[in-house]
């Protein structure tokens, strides 16, 4: 019962009283972007970077861990109402959720949705608490290869295996790797794609692209799209509270949401869109109800949520044990890690005890608070969508913009987050995800350095990475997870000949 | 960038907008490539700075070139009509933001151009109330982020007044 005890200790860390102000202001801040549209958790994390990079790192990165959960609250709030989902793995929740809300029974769907959030969020953590020492115990052993080796099997899962194209998705993910080598390479003290420009020796801020696409992108496309009609927001009539009826047909929803979404969440097989869309057709299929799917059935609400913050929670896992990140919003919260120059991993479970419980107790803490946020609260946050859309984004480009003008000022910079902004809109437009650029940005240097210091111990042997098994086996998956999508898919466009 | 839309069920012909993203993928690869060629180092034990740029550009040249096939049997997504003032007036907002900034105008009158450029995108015709929300928002974030929280923004004539 290790896990017990130092649960018990971070809760210690993360009962004191500046720690439960970050978290709180961690889910407050959350909240309010997963309400918004056109802001989410990654941007969020993003912007704060700057700002918190004096702060004391346990207390920022609770927040930013609240930051994270309330994201996932505040997002099914956005979709139940207005049905323009804030984030894909919202998706779903729109489906039955705003039919519910159409129908009079918006009350029930936000309630079901936060409180199966809530369930699954303390299942998922507590899964946290008892999965990540034994994931620890087994990367200790790790050697540089074997973890080149398992961030090759994320860089192919987060951009080939699970989206619509692999080729869009390893396409971002190869810009996002080339903007990783821009500027000085930390082993050799080469100046690599600077083009002479000294604005990018210190390579590309990941503020800067996280801004561009997420901020300015967004803005774009949705400025660029207006004229095709908007969505109407929802007035929650009736009662918030869910009859006897609806908690009976939501509990078993939120267990197996829970059960689909922390799994697929931990084995880096990234993104919440898999589980939801999972839970979803199995609800589908296991309802009594059968008549109310389309209608506004709230199992297809309760389950798709547990299920996503589920697999929220469960990114968490191979982001602290292996400092592996499998979403945007992981894969901004390692930078922030980084910038307090910590590395999350085994190491940092022996150095930092502290912090790694800290931080995982803090996430029960925010659980709880977001279930009192959300739902007598919702009235308020519901609010926040009657701002002027026009205002609304106004705001937001002027907020996003403010993080890169107060780091670096310079109009190389600026025209970077220019650029990056333009590179969102068309990635939207044509469809390209945009986790795998941030994922390769971030995880691109850390793979490489990985990879020259396994071939700098075995003097240049590039077998080395096939002898260790632990590399051997993974390197296996990762080219199985690439080829899937493309032999399936193979499988399909034969079956649908034969038809 | 074209703005002629696909319509859905149309039959399948080559997109030139996606012909323009392989071939923009095409030049990142070669840029990536040249720089890494003229790039004169020491000999390292094991892979030196060079490896890891090839493989990034090898791969950036085959996925423009598996963009361009998909683009030419028009296997890109279909796309809806696209509202090209909206952009231009974003993209125009922060020229404006750059310059201002560039030629030492200072953060707050910086931020009430992109505010209100913004605002006209989505759709709003009272420029001069935008402006004026933009300022009174740009004199409020300059004094909570740059008074309280010090971070350093661009300070112009009317920074430095208050």
């Amino acid at each position: 019962m290790e896990a017990l005890d130092a649960l018990l200790h971070g809760l210690t860390v993360a009962l004191q009283p500046l720690n439960l102000l970050y978290a709180l202001i961690g889910v407050l801040l959350g909240t309010a972007v997963g309400v918004l549209p056109g802001i989410g958790p990654a941007l969020t994390v993003a912007l704060l970077l700057p700002i918190t990079f004096k702060l004391d790192p346990a207390g920022s990165l609770i927040m930013f861990a609240g930051i994270y959960y309330g994201g996932m609250y505040g997002g099914s709030t956005t979709s139940i109402l207005i049905n323009t989902p804030g984030e894909s793995a919202s998706m779903v929740t729109a489906l039955e959720g705003n039919k519910m809300a159409k129908a009079g029974r918006g009350g029930p769907a936000l309630a079901t949705a936060a409180i199966g959030s809530f369930v699954a969020g303390t299942l998922a953590t507590l899964g946290i608490v008892f999965l990540a020492p034994w994931l620890v115990s087994v990367a200790v052993n790790f050697g540089p290869e074997d973890y080149f080796a398992l961030m090759c099997v994320a860089f192919v899962t987060v951009s080939a295996t699970f989206g619509d194209s692999p080729v869009r998705g390893l396409t971002s993910l190869f810009i996002g790797l080339a903007l990783g080598l821009v500027g000085i390479d930390r082993l050799t003290g080469q100046a690599r794609l600077a083009f002479g420009v000294p604005d990018l020796l210190d390579g590309v801020e990941v503020t800067t692209l996280a801004v561009g696409l997420f901020a300015i992108g967004e803005a774009l496309y949705v400025a660029s799209r207006r004229h095709l009609g908007e969505e109407q927001l929802e007035p929650v009539r009736g009662s918030l509270w869910m009859t006897k009826q609806d908690w009976k047909r939501s509990f078993w929803p939120w267990i197996r949401g829970t059960l689909f979404g922390f799994p697929i969440g931990a084995l880096p097989a990234g993104g919440a869109e898999i589980p939801t869309f999972l839970s979803y057709s199995t609800e589908r299929r296991l309802t009594r109800h059968p008549e109310e799917f389309g209608r506004g059935a709230i199992e297809g609400v309760a389950g798709p949520e547990a299920a996503n913050n589920a697999s929220a929670a469960g990114t968490l896992v191979p982001l602290l044990t292996l400092g592996l990140p499998t979403s945007a919003t992981a894969a901004m919260m390692l930078a922030g890690f980084q910038q307090y120059g910590l590395n999350p991993g085994p190491l940092l479970f022996a150095e930092r005890p502290d912090l790694v419980w800290g931080l995982i107790a803090s996430l029960f803490i925010a659980n709880g608070m977001l279930l009192v946020l959300n739902l007598p609260l919702v009235g308020l946050w519901v609010r926040l969508l009657a701002i002027p859309q026009p205002w609304l984004y106004a705001g937001i480009l002027v907020f996003a913009t403010m993080g890169t003008i107060a780091a670096k000022p310079s109009v190389v910079e600026l025209s970077m987050l220019v650029a990056f902004g333009v590179a969102g809109f068309l990635m939207r437009r044509f469809d390209f995800p945009v986790a795998p650029i941030v994922v390769g940005l971030i995880l691109g240097p850390v793979a490489e350095a990985q990879l020259r210091r396994a071939l700098q111990i075995s003097l240049g042997d590039p077998l080395v990475l096939l002898q260790s098994p632990m590399s051997a086996t993974l390197l296996g998956i990762a080219l199985l997870a690439l080829a899937a999508p493309f032999v399936l898919r193979g499988l399909g466009r034969f079956k649908a000949n034969e038809d | 960038m074209s703005t002629d839309d696909d319509k859905a069920g149309a039959v399948r012909r080559p997109d030139r907008a996606g012909m323009a993203i392989a071939a923009v993928l095409l030049v990142i690869a070669l840029a990536i490539f040249w720089d890494t060629a003229t790039l004169q180092l020491a000999p390292t034990y094991g892979l030196g700075p060079k490896a890891m740029p090839y493989v990034v550009a090898a791969g950036l040249a085959v996925l423009a070139f598996a963009n361009g096939v998909l683009a030419w049997r028009g296997g890109f997504p279909p796309r809806e009509s696209l509202d090209g003032r909206a952009i231009v007036l974003i993209l125009g907002g922060f020229a404006a933001l750059i310059g201002i900034i560039a030629l030492g105008g200072g953060f707050i009158p910086a931020t009430a151009v992109l505010f209100a450029a913004t605002a006209a995108a989505f759709g709003r015709r009272a420029v001069h109330i935008d402006l004026a929300i933009g300022l009174v928002l740009g004199v409020a974030v300059f004094l909570l982020f740059d008074k309280l929280l010090t971070l350093s923004l661009p300070a112009g004539p009317i920074e430095r007044l208050l």
